[in-house]
């Protein structure tokens, strides 16, 4: 085992004993502490993988800012000290059916992937390509807004353009939500005479 | 020779993978004693300039001369005392969070280059990585302040939480202003383009860049929660802020982060705006520059020259950022405190559009001045310094790599017919 390989295993373990704790802590500042150092790690995994840049947003997005206003929300919404969660038996139940399913998904992709190294082909028009070890799918493109699975130029085909539009939208709706509950959560103001 | 390898891990060449784990140890063990050192001469710089502002003498026993050893007193006391933690605390939280300030506050050093090539992690998008990982240091203190179980500690937090998130913000764009001008975030390709006369220094390069450098400065201050920023520790109203509950080591871990993120962001304005390890003297930085270019020849003379003039680059810095603390200790003691709403109003209603405008302005400049005099610059062009800049930093790191962008051959990447029949993949 060479030095990086070593650095992978301690930091992918802490990645995952991280997660682990966030799910059985109690508390709920004590979550957002072991989800610190469950994201702190995966920063460190993508410095591993010489993506500093990544790296670099992961912390200044989710451990500096997310983390942040979590506790920020946890901290102005609690009605006493140390605010704990339990966990009902269905909820259990549903996160770990969602967590289930998210694993059959994610181990369903990565065998679809074709891990050898990537090589180049040439298309009949000549340009070359990198075969992509079969790591796109119809999906994700729909997502982008392209149809690889239609061919939108033969006759009759309405235009379908992916599912960019619907995604955009979902993204919004999430903004209006934000701002909604900033006016809900907002203390009502009295009217104070300005001078 | 020693200082015929270009880097730490070049010399331990024959360690198999474990090169770069010795590496990143020594350079760990070199950046915990700057981290270490640094807050160790502050606080004693404190004690004595607030002394000397308050028309006190200041320490003057411990150590002889000046009190220098008055520092490593305090250590000795804060070592022996008792490590509390109130009943109420969440005691794991509370024991955790000075390990949090101080590690992110320590790892800030990493991607500060001390002198040419001198730095940890050569990185290139490294300003980025360093506001990342300042931004990180709220965390701890938030935790410090809810884990204690003391409002006053709550209030201490939270102020301090609003505070250095908010300030966050015109850090990062006045942090930009100067990134425009160079056209990159590698510090240390920001730093080899300043060297020369002191008029290649971002600080001078544009009225923006002139600006930004004020601002910058009292945002940093604001965000290392310095006085008069120092909101959470205002003992009139709330005891000690998010640190009451300290005490002993734990309680100095706070202040060793402190004091190292007032060097580390006075280091990021020294290499951003006022040339970071070049002297501002074309002979001498040209001459320093010289001996730095003939020590790659191999010879064991010439190396050791270049290490000199790497370490007379260091001290050039130090001092730069030094000074910057000194002028934050200075302020310290001389400003009254603002009130939290006045702090807020400064940051939100005032620092942000200011540093929003020199942004915008420092966009536009080049086009100004290149419509009313035909150059992007008043001084040196930045291209010719760019380059410069980068031949700098490329020989100063040991993976010299060509500039891959314009020189990318397209006839390597069309394969022949043996060659797609040798990798086996022809669809």
């Amino acid at each position: 085992m060479n030095g990086e390989s070593f650095l992978f295993t301690v930091f992918a373990l802490a990645t995952c004993l991280g997660a682990i704790a966030v799910v059985f802590s109690q508390t709920v500042v004590r979550m957002a502490f072991w989800l610190v150092i469950s994201l702190g790690s995966t920063a460190a995994l993508f410095f591993l993988a010489n993506a500093d840049f990544v790296g670099a947003a992961q912390l200044l997005i989710y451990v500096g800012g997310t983390l942040v206003l979590l506790v920020f929300g946890v901290m102005l919404t609690a009605s006493g000290p140390y605010l704990k969660i339990a966990t009902s038996p269905g909820e259990i139940v549903m996160g770990s059916c969602v967590g289930l399913l998210f694993l059959v998904v994610v181990y369903a992709s990565l065998n679809g992937v074709d891990w050898r190294e990537p090589s180049t082909a040439v298309t009949e028009s000549g340009n070359p390509v990198v075969a992509t070890g079969n790591t796109l799918r119809p999906i994700g493109l729909s997502f982008l807004g392209s149809r690889p699975d239609q061919d939108l130029t033969a006759d009759g085909e309405t235009l379908t353009p992916g599912y960019l539009l619907p995604f955009e939208i979902v993204s919004v709706h999430l903004l209006v939500v934000l701002i909604g509950a900033a006016y809900l959560a907002r203390a009502k103001r009295r009217a104070v005479g300005s001078g | 020779m020693m200082f015929a390898a270009q880097s730490i891990a070049e010399f331990f060449q024959g360690f198999g993978g474990w090169q770069y784990v010795i590496a990143a140890v020594i350079h760990a063990v070199l950046l915990v004693h700057v981290f270490a050192v640094s807050p160790f001469a502050f606080i004693w710089l404190e004690r004595k300039v607030s002394g000397r502002i308050q028309d006190r003498l200041g320490p003057t026993r411990v150590g002889g001369l000046f009190g220098w050893l008055q520092s490593l007193a305090d250590g000795i006391k804060l070592v022996q005392k008792e490590d509390l933690c109130p009943s109420a605390a969440d005691s794991m939280l509370f024991r955790s969070a000075p390990y949090i300030v101080c590690v992110s506050s320590f790892a800030a050093f990493m991607v500060l280059p001390f002198s040419h090539g001198w730095v940890a992690v050569a990185a290139d998008c490294g300003l980025f990585i360093i506001l990342a990982i300042l931004s990180l240091e709220v965390f701890g203190i938030i935790m410090a302040g809810y884990s204690s179980g003391s409002k006053w500690s709550l209030f201490g937090g939270m102020r301090e939480a609003a505070q250095m998130v908010s300030y966050e913000i015109p850090l990062a764009i006045c942090a930009l202003v100067p990134v425009i001008a160079a056209g990159s975030l590698n510090l240390g390709e920001v730093g080899g383009m300043q060297r020369g006369w002191f008029t290649n220094w971002f600080m001078f390069h544009d009225p923006f860049t002139f600006i930004a450098f004020f601002v910058y400065f009292v945002v940093a201050t604001a965000s290392c929660k310095r006085a008069p920023f120092d909101l959470a520790e205002a003992e009139s109203e709330l005891v000690g802020g998010f640190h009451t509950e300290y005490s002993g080591m734990r309680w100095s871990f706070f202040f060793m982060g402190e004091y190292a993120s007032m060097f580390s962001v006075c280091g990021i304005a020294s290499v951003l705006f006022i040339g970071g390890w070049n002297t501002g003297l074309a002979p001498i930085d040209d001459a320093l520059y010289a001996a730095r270019n003939a020590s790659l020849d191999g010879t064991a003379g010439s190396a050791a020259v270049g290490y000199l003039a790497n370490v007379i680059g260091a001290g050039v810095f130090a001092a730069k950022a030094s000074f910057g603390v000194f002028v934050q200790v200075w302020l310290r003691w001389t400003l009254p405190r603002l009130r939290i709403d006045q702090v807020m109003t400064t940051c939100l209603k005032y620092l942000v559009p200011i540093s929003c405008f020199l942004f915008l302005g420092a966009t536009l400049w080049p086009l100004m001045l290149v419509t009313g005099m035909g150059r992007t610059t008043w001084t040196a062009p930045i291209g010719d310094r760019a380059a410069e800049g980068l031949q700098e930093t490329r020989e100063g790191t040991v993976e010299v790599s060509a500039i891959a962008v314009p020189r990318i051959d397209i006839s390597l990447a069309v394969p022949t017919a043996n060659n797609i029949e040798s990798e086996g993949v022809v669809q």
